[in-house]
């Protein structure tokens, strides 16, 4: 089973079998609605928190203090007025650091995950474990590490230094999962193509890379959305910045003032940056279990 | 998975030279019109190419992730002023004021309960999701896009959510509490859950496994799939229960991930700091604190003291996890 098309297929063979010499037709049939029924329970409990995210942001500010699981009235100002107090400027600065992230994870980590998985050199192991050591160190444990480098490098804009710290901490999950997706591609494809006169690299470019595709988007897309949602190391190295320049987490965190906490507009923030990346997971959902298959084997 | 490891060595092993490319790697003179190069230029073409493709990650590594070690564990015996200027050399005095702290102790004896409670439940109600959601019914793909909410989020908008949530006075997990007769009265001194210590722990620590629920089961259904059909197959046609299925077959094969979903969440927990931070700001006092968020209270006055609690949970995080790779044998587990 490789991890490009590590799928459900075993389990489907297993269901085969029992409903072959399994109980009769009508138990398995009330099995699978019990089952289905939990699933679905189990599936709103984690579906209500972020309902209750949107029904907050959609509440009108003098329903905010009115106990009841439905507000009144339905309104959409809290997103008109965070909108024009310059909300696309967080929701910019985000896209940058996401993006940038994104950018220099896949430069760096396409190099060393095909290369991983192609050759054996010395210092390899050494590399792979490196990568792997590094799952053990978090933004959060060593912010005042971070803190004082990145001052002392004196980049012209904290864009610069989160785009930096967060290729970083997600390069290691990036290098993994294509490290698994290219070791589970035969390079006896690449080989074929270089007998018909293709050089290596174009072996590489037109064979192997569209093959690992699915890997490669969803290294992305973790990375993608890792960078989009950290909030400590943001929290740090915008000290300073302009309100309207600071990413989406840390924006939504100037609702909260000392004594009081601007509920309606911070969760048409929140709502606003949460969407995309749920819609960007549900993108790679069927990969990721692929993906973690082929990452715990090495 | 074991071909495909096997699988890896053996491409590997397909040894043609290594794309050296002369104009990079060999003089100029050494490289012939035919682009050949001469053995030493190649040997050293060789020897040079892994820098090539894999050195950009060592570089972004070193510079993100290791360095910041180094700072940290400088800045930690240094005397620092609360805006950042060096004021000298501090030896071990930072280390002196962080042991004298008072909250300390509490703090360190709240970080081991979060991490252990956190983590234990999460892996034992993740075992049963991954059973649950390995199972084949109408619409589980949506009700998987359900479960990976909160992995999609961000920890820190779970976690105003639940402030929000419980909310002495109008939250909704209040108000539905009070529809179900568990609690008397909106906004009394029983809703104000973030209030007290304990009953604020225990509503973060639900929180935080909330948030580790969705990676662990997928790295539990991940586990799953790799276990052969055949197994079952056999063990069925031996006549064994589904308990025994469970207990002989599922659980041993799910081992290394569960040892790895543990791990990492180990990792995580330990140093959560969003959740605490978002709900309680770690207070009254430092009373809801775990190292994570302590030492960021610290570090806006004391940046030497912050330095030296980080290495101490450092050199914690390091502990615990070659202590667990060590109960669990990870080694031999692993090959």
């Amino acid at each position: 089973m490789t991890a490009v098309t590590a799928d459900t297929t075993p389990k489907r063979g297993a269901d085969h079998h029992r409903r072959a010499a399994g109980p009769p037709r009508s138990t398995t049939r009330g099995r699978t609605i019990l089952l289905a029924f939990a699933a679905y329970v189990i599936a709103m409990l984690f579906v209500l928190p972020y309902a209750e995210m949107v029904i907050t942001a959609l509440r009108p500010p003098r329903e905010l203090n009115r106990p009841g699981y439905l507000p009144q009235h339905w309104n959409f100002s809290n997103f008109t007025t965070i909108w024009k107090t310059g909300f696309g400027g967080n929701l910019g600065a985000s896209l940058k650091i996401a993006a940038g992230a994104t950018v220099l994870v896949l430069l760096v980590s396409l190099p060393a995950g095909y290369y991983t998985a192609r050759r054996r050199f010395r210092g390899r192991t050494l590399f792979l474990l490196l990568v792997l050591a590094t799952q053990m160190f978090q933004p959060a444990a060593m912010l005042v590490g971070i803190q004082r480098e990145f001052i002392s490098f004196k980049l012209p804009s904290p864009v610069f230094s989160l785009i930096l710290v967060n290729a970083g901490f997600n390069l290691a999950f990036a290098v993994w999962i294509l490290n698994a997706y290219f070791s589970s591609i035969p390079a006896e494809l690449e080989e074929a193509a270089m007998v018909d006169g293709t050089s290596r690299l174009g072996a590489m470019w037109r064979i192997t890379f569209p093959l690992a595709l699915p890997g490669i988007v969803t290294a992305l897309i973790f990375t993608f959305i890792g960078a989009w949602n950290e909030f400590i190391v943001a929290l740090t190295l915008t000290l300073g910045v302009s309100n309207t320049q600071t990413p989406l987490t840390v924006a939504i965190n100037s609702y909260i003032g000392q004594y009081s906490v601007d509920w309606g507009h911070l969760f048409a923030g929140a709502v606003i940056a949460t969407l995309p990346v749920i819609v960007l997971f549900a993108i790679i959902e069927k990969h990721v279990v692929s993906g973690l298959t082929a990452g715990s084997i090495k | 998975m074991t071909d495909q490891l096997t699988g890896g060595s053996s491409t590997g092993a397909v040894d043609s030279p290594a794309p050296s490319r002369p104009s990079d790697n060999a003089p100029a003179g050494a490289a012939g019109p035919s682009g050949r190069t001469g053995p030493l230029a190649r040997r050293i073409g060789q020897s040079l190419s892994p820098l090539l493709w894999v050195g950009p990650a060592v570089a972004l590594i070193a510079v993100v992730v290791l360095w910041p070690v180094v700072v940290m564990v400088h800045t930690s015996i240094q005397h620092i002023s609360p805006d950042g200027f060096v004021l000298g050399s501090a030896g071990g005095g930072n280390y002196g004021d962080l042991f004298s702290e008072p909250a300390l102790k509490g703090v360190l004896i709240r970080t081991v309960i979060w991490t252990v409670a956190v983590v234990v439940v999460t892996m034992v109600l993740s075992l049963a999701a991954a059973q649950l959601f390995n199972q084949r019914f109408p619409g589980r793909r949506v009700a998987r896009w359900a479960l990976i909410m909160p992995w999609a989020a961000s920890v820190m908008m779970t976690a105003l959510i639940f402030r929000w949530s419980l909310n002495a006075s109008s939250g909704v997990i209040n108000v539905f509490l009070r529809d179900v007769g568990l609690l008397h009265r909106l906004g009394t001194n029983q809703a104000d859950w973030l209030g007290r210590p304990t009953a604020a722990l225990v509503w973060m620590m639900g929180v935080a496994v909330f948030v580790s629920l969705p990676f662990s089961t997928y790295a539990l259904l991940a586990g799953l799939q790799t276990i052969p059909a055949e197994l079952y197959e056999a063990a069925r046609v031996d006549g064994a229960g589904t308990w025994r299925i469970y207990r002989s077959i599922t659980l041993p094969l799910l081992r290394p991930a569960i040892i790895v979903a543990t791990l990492i969440n180990v990792i995580n927990v330990f140093n959560s700091f969003p959740i605490i931070w978002e709900m309680t700001r770690g207070g009254p006092g430092y009373s809801t604190s775990t190292t994570t968020p302590f030492m960021f209270i610290l570090k806006q006055s004391y940046i030497g003291e912050s330095a030296a609690m980080s290495v101490l949970n450092f050199g914690l995080v390091i502990v615990v996890v070659l202590l667990f790779l060590r109960l669990t044998r990870w080694k031999e587990q692993m090959g």
